[in-house]
């Protein structure tokens, strides 16, 4: 669990706390052929979602993560959507548009899947900071659209605070049991 | 044209799993040539989890599907049981599921031509199966029977 000890690592910065794991870059495709890094978005704060058109629970979060991007785009943040749909954009591209998806979607593979452990259950979303790290990951649906956009203000605020100073609570809802 | 269902007291092979979903060892199907032959496939599911039924009623969602090499019988008909019509948070309208033990009934054809004697039927089921929380790649389990060609 990426969040054990989180009270002792709220008197820490992220680049202070060795528990911070940094995440794996990739390189993917969105639905114009674009090569996209995970790495270009360096700076950013990053929603990262692994979600699949047959996953029922994806789409309930897809229309939150929509709201986030809209509401904090201008803030320095960015949903980045890894459809691991095996038939392809065939099936993601008109999935995307029904879904009116304001947010940058990509067609994951096998190399992404397992530099993320294999993502065995979907969706599995991480929210990523400024410095590329994962700050929380979230297997299924665990908690609200509320704990999600709380960690994403509270990242988001921690750039102009000159780090990441994680609270007791908001990050921590969004932490898998698994 | 003679149908025989038959429920064998011996397994004829091993339960096969993939993920959640387990299938029973089919029993032996005896079948005369040129008649046909029921076997029921018995599939659970691990608590909690669903499957989508065969017809799910959605064109995103992948269907419950099971399928049969063309050799040594003909496949006639794959019914499949009665589904769940569940109310799902992500759906506006119910949506047809499997859950806990269902069963397959499959009606099998002998050709008149086919060697008497034990052979196997080779087939596959291909599900995807979801809780209320999150979703399980698709999988396919194996499935074999023992023939009795008589």
């Amino acid at each position: 669990m990426l969040w054990s000890g989180c009270s002792k690592a709220t008197q820490k910065t992220a680049a202070q706390n060795s528990k911070f794991e940094q995440a794996p870059d990739f390189k993917l495709q969105d639905a114009n052929g674009q090569a996209v890094r995970l790495s270009d978005y360096r700076g950013k704060v990053v929603l990262l979602d692994f979600w699949a058109t047959w996953c029922g629970p994806c789409k309930i979060e897809i229309p939150w993560f929509m709201d986030f991007e809209k509401e904090f785009k201008d803030r320095g943040f960015a949903v980045l959507g890894v459809s691991m749909d095996e038939e392809g954009w065939k099936v993601v591209k008109p999935y995307v548009a029904s879904m009116k998806m304001n947010y940058r979607v990509l067609l994951g593979n096998d190399e992404v899947s397992g530099k993320y452990g294999g993502l065995d259950s979907l969706p599995t979303t991480l929210l990523i900071d400024r410095q590329g790290r994962i700050a929380s990951k979230h297997i299924g649906i665990t908690g609200g659209k509320e704990d999600f956009k709380n960690a994403i203000v509270e990242l988001l605020d921690a750039h102009s605070a000159g780090g990441y100073v994680p609270a007791r609570g908001a990050l921590a809802l969004l932490t898998s049991p698994k | 044209m003679v149908t025989f269902l038959l429920a064998a007291p011996w397994p004829s092979l091993q339960a096969q799993s993939n993920g959640v979903l387990t299938v029973a060892p089919p029993a032996r199907l005896a079948i005369k040539r040129d008649a046909t032959a029921e076997l029921s496939l018995k599939a659970e599911l691990q608590a909690g989890f669903h499957v989508n039924s065969n017809s799910p009623g959605d064109d995103y969602l992948i269907p419950l599907k099971l399928t049969w090499n063309k050799e040594p019988l003909e496949a006639e008909q794959v019914n499949y049981p009665k589904p769940q019509m569940e109310k799902l948070g992500f759906s506006p309208n119910p949506v047809s599921v499997y859950t806990g033990t269902f069963e397959i009934v499959t009606r099998f054809k002998a050709p008149p031509t086919a060697s008497p004697g034990m052979a196997f039927m080779n087939g596959k089921l291909r599900y995807q199966a979801c809780n209320n929380k999150e979703c399980l790649p698709p999988r396919t389990v194996d499935v074999r029977v023992t023939l009795d060609i008589q």
